[in-house]
């Protein structure tokens, strides 16, 4: 393997390993701050129980997302120092932007949170864990913007060699990067409520500690509910905007090989990535990709064969992650849905909770597939349209690379296990008696 | 001029970090030899729980604004230090989750393969940052198109050691009285009595980095060759750095602990600053030919880039340093061991 196949690898472990942890900081950090803000209201010590324990396990988790994120940072520079140079101007500022907007105020305050139960009265107390919540969101609103630019460049021009800023506006304010804001935050509360509920079904079904997990869920299943619902409905208005500015990750998400009109979507399809063909299709409804794509069903999809074949993505990947993040988009609302109508009578219904116990992996997995889409579907652009990834790898010895790949591997895998485990005993052994807590 | 506001935020931006991130760096390579028993252990994570993660943001700002403002220096910086920086990153993610897991499990083989995490970790950015600073100043191997032509052991030449040796007392010291200043009884006397003792290495070792930086740098060129250039309190930075060397002895004699890490601080940014304004207008100079240096000029970004961070810098710095500021107030009282017991932290 070269530099480039290895920096790849490396970039997508790490980054796929950062996200394991960060949509969990994201969310919980907002229910932790609600129930901080009820113990304020109501002065009801479960609340602040509930904070307690939940914001035990959010400190591991946010331990491991802040000390993976580091490193993602300077990779830019160590394995993609030519895209570094070509887009600095740009997506430098933006990562730096984050740093100081939010990375700082998100780390100060954790601490002061962490370290202030006994010293903070429970108002600043509270405070200080919605400045961790807000931070931390802010900081992902930045990296999504940066994001967003790879995938859709704008506001800039090519000059000196490389590019270079001209309207920083349009680079913070472009609708595909409002719409990867809203996809990736909605992702990860719909994940943070399946990891509270399924703790607290595990509690529940042992019917231990009830009132407290019954709340707890409650509030993971509000939260989950909500966005499930935002994003079924603007998934398909993302889809639609990666239609109009990504025609080749839609092609490859559809696995749509000829130019059509009138496009159907398939119920069912393999694709034959070496023929260019589907080996199945299935169950096609014409019209029905022009219309999610176009909001029209005469009009034309683009097919791959369009494209110069080094243009066109990887199909399968591209596709088969595309379905799985989609099937499991509409199964978190289904579950969210049903969840509601039971969720004053939760002791009863041990086949859901046992269900919403299990489901936690799911959540996780539509994320990785969404990125996976989001970042396959691109190539073989790193900047869609404008710079190759092979143009973007730094010119470094193979030997270098191969080396901190295995140490990220080795690295990564030890504290995934670490966490895992930490997560799960604390989770496990529930909340502290009431006696200790107050 | 905004390359220059920019390599002057540059620099000032790693002084703090050094500043910062140098004592619980210290702390964390001291903490073996300070703590006997596992009291002394928790109280020594105590003493930096609450500043370390904050404390460590400045190297990513450090390195978000080498890279928004000079993307390409950034770009040969990163990818020519590689290994070392690897390294460095690989241990910063020792040293985090050590502070986060040490104290999950009841169980003392569990924490002590913490606590050399946190050793390892807090001594190996120590020693690689000095070495990838002293390389800097000193001109590291890079060619016309920005590839380097050396590696990881090419780095540990006797310059480069001698910097990571200097670092790595630096922030040893600044650990120590820091110590000192968080602690009380036995944990606070064997720090001031190893604050006293690693004083006298730094002493020695920070006069071997100024007479062999005259050797093996140019450093010094511009403050001798450019004096009109650089206006008086540059000038004046070496002479701080001195100052403050002397007056940490001073404060250290009296048991000032308090004054006596301020010193230490002023001697952290001084050094650094004293390096980094030798560079001007270099960032990165090349050892093989000096046309082929990274400077402000060759790597900077657009001027509206330039302009937007600096919008940025000059209104979120401030308010960072002021809730950080209230941060290190609001936590100043000595770590007592009565309240170990209450389960704050991480």
């Amino acid at each position: 393997m070269d530099v480039l196949m290895l920096s790849r690898l490396q970039f997508a472990a790490a980054t796929m390993f950062h996200f394991l942890f960060v949509p969990l900081t994201l969310g919980l950090s907002i229910l932790i701050a609600l129930m901080e803000t009820a113990y304020v209201r109501t002065g009801d010590e479960e609340y602040k129980r509930m904070a307690r324990f939940w914001g035990k396990i959010f400190l591991i988790n946010f331990a491991i997302g802040v000390v993976t994120g580091i490193t993602l940072e300077f990779q830019f520079g160590t394995n993609w120092s030519r895209y570094s140079t070509y887009v600095g101007d740009i997506f430098g500022s933006l990562l730096a932007i984050e740093a100081t907007l939010a990375f700082f105020l998100e780390s100060t305050f954790i601490a002061v949170w962490a370290f202030g139960w006994n010293r903070l009265s429970p108002k600043a107390h509270a405070v200080s864990i919605w400045l961790v919540a807000i931070a931390s969101n802010l900081s992902a609103w930045w990296i999504l913007i940066a994001n967003s630019w790879m995938q859709h460049p704008v506001g800039f021009t090519i000059r000196n060699g490389r590019a270079e800023l001209t309207d920083f506006l349009a680079v913070i304010t472009q609708p595909f990067a409002m719409h990867t804001i809203v996809h990736t935050l909605s992702a990860a509360y719909i994940l943070s409520g399946f990891f509270v509920m399924s703790i607290c079904a595990y509690h529940l079904l042992k019917k231990q500690h009830t009132t407290f997990f019954a709340k707890s869920f409650r509030m993971g299943l509000a939260l989950a509910l909500i966005f499930s619902i935002v994003e079924v409905v603007q998934g398909h208005m993302h889809g639609a905007e990666v239609a109009k500015v990504q025609p080749t990750k839609l092609a490859a998400m559809e696995s749509l090989w000829e130019t059509t009109q009138r496009a159907p979507q398939y119920l069912f399809l393999i694709p034959d990535e070496k023929n260019e063909k589907n080996l199945v299709e299935f169950g096609g409804m014409p019209g029905a990709l022009s219309m999610l794509a176009y909001h029209s069903p005469n009009a034309t999809v683009k097919g791959l064969k369009d494209f110069p074949k080094e243009e066109r993505p990887p199909v399968t990947l591209s596709f088969v992650s595309f379905r799985i993040m989609i099937a499991l988009g509409f199964l978190f609302l289904f579950l969210t849905i049903y969840g509601w109508f039971r969720r004053n009578k939760l002791e009863e219904s041990p086949g859901f909770l046992k269900i919403m116990l299990y489901a936690v992996p799911l959540p996780y997995l539509a994320a990785e597939a969404g990125w996976t889409l989001a970042e396959v579907g691109r190539q073989p652009w790193v900047v869609y349209g404008i710079m190759k990834t092979s143009d973007a790898v730094s010119p470094i010895a193979t030997s270098q690379v191969f080396v901190s790949l295995l140490a990220f591997i080795g690295v990564y895998s030890l504290l995934g296990a670490v966490a895992f485990y930490l997560i799960i005993s604390h989770a496990r052994k529930g909340p502290q008696p009431e006696a200790v807590a107050a | 001029m905004l390359e220059s506001i920019w390599f002057v935020l540059w620099g000032v931006l790693w002084a703090i970090y050094f500043m910062l991130d140098g004592f619980d760096l210290g702390i964390g390579t001291l903490m073996p030899f300070l703590a006997k028993d596992e009291t002394d252990k928790r109280v020594v994570y105590h003493a930096m729980g609450p500043y370390w993660n904050g404390n460590e943001v400045w190297l990513i700002t450090a390195g978000g604004v080498t890279f928004a403002a000079f993307p390409a220096t950034y770009a040969v910086m990163f990818s020519g230090l590689y290994s070392a920086l690897m390294l460095i990153l690989f241990a910063l993610i020792l040293r985090g989750v050590a502070n986060e897991f040490r104290h999950q499990v009841e169980n003392p083989r569990w924490k002590s393969i913490w606590d050399a995490c946190l050793f390892i970790g807090s001594l190996a950015p120590a020693l690689l940052l000095g070495v990838a600073f002293a390389n800097i100043f000193q001109g590291i191997p890079i060619d016309e198109a920005g590839v380097f032509q050396g590696n990881l052991f090419s780095l540990l030449n006797p310059y480069g050691l001698l910097g990571g040796i200097f670092f790595t007392l630096l922030f040893t010291v600044h650990g120590a009285v820091w110590l000192a200043v968080k602690t009380e009884g036995e944990l606070h006397d064997r720090s001031a009595a190893l604050a006293g003792k690693l004083w006298i290495a730094l002493a020695v070792v920070a006069v071997a980095f100024l007479v062999c930086t005259w050797f093996y740098t140019r450093l010094y060129d511009n403050y001798l060759q450019n004096p009109f250039l650089f206006m008086v309190p540059i000038v004046l930075i070496p002479f701080i750095a001195v100052g403050a060397l002397v007056m940490l002895r001073i404060y250290m004699a009296r048991g000032h602990w308090w004054k006596t890490w301020f010193a230490s601080c002023t001697l952290i940014v001084g050094v650094t600053l004293f390096g980094v304004a030798g560079l001007y207008p270099n960032l990165l100079p090349s050892s093989i030919n000096p046309a082929y240096s990274m400077t402000i000029f060759n790597s900077a970004s657009s001027p509206l880039t330039l302009k937007i961070m600096l919008g940025v810098a000059l209104i979120f710095v401030p308010i960072i340093i002021i809730y950080q500021s209230w941060v290190y107030h609001f936590f100043k009282d000595k770590v007592k061991t009565s309240e170990l017991a209450q389960e704050e932290g991480y």
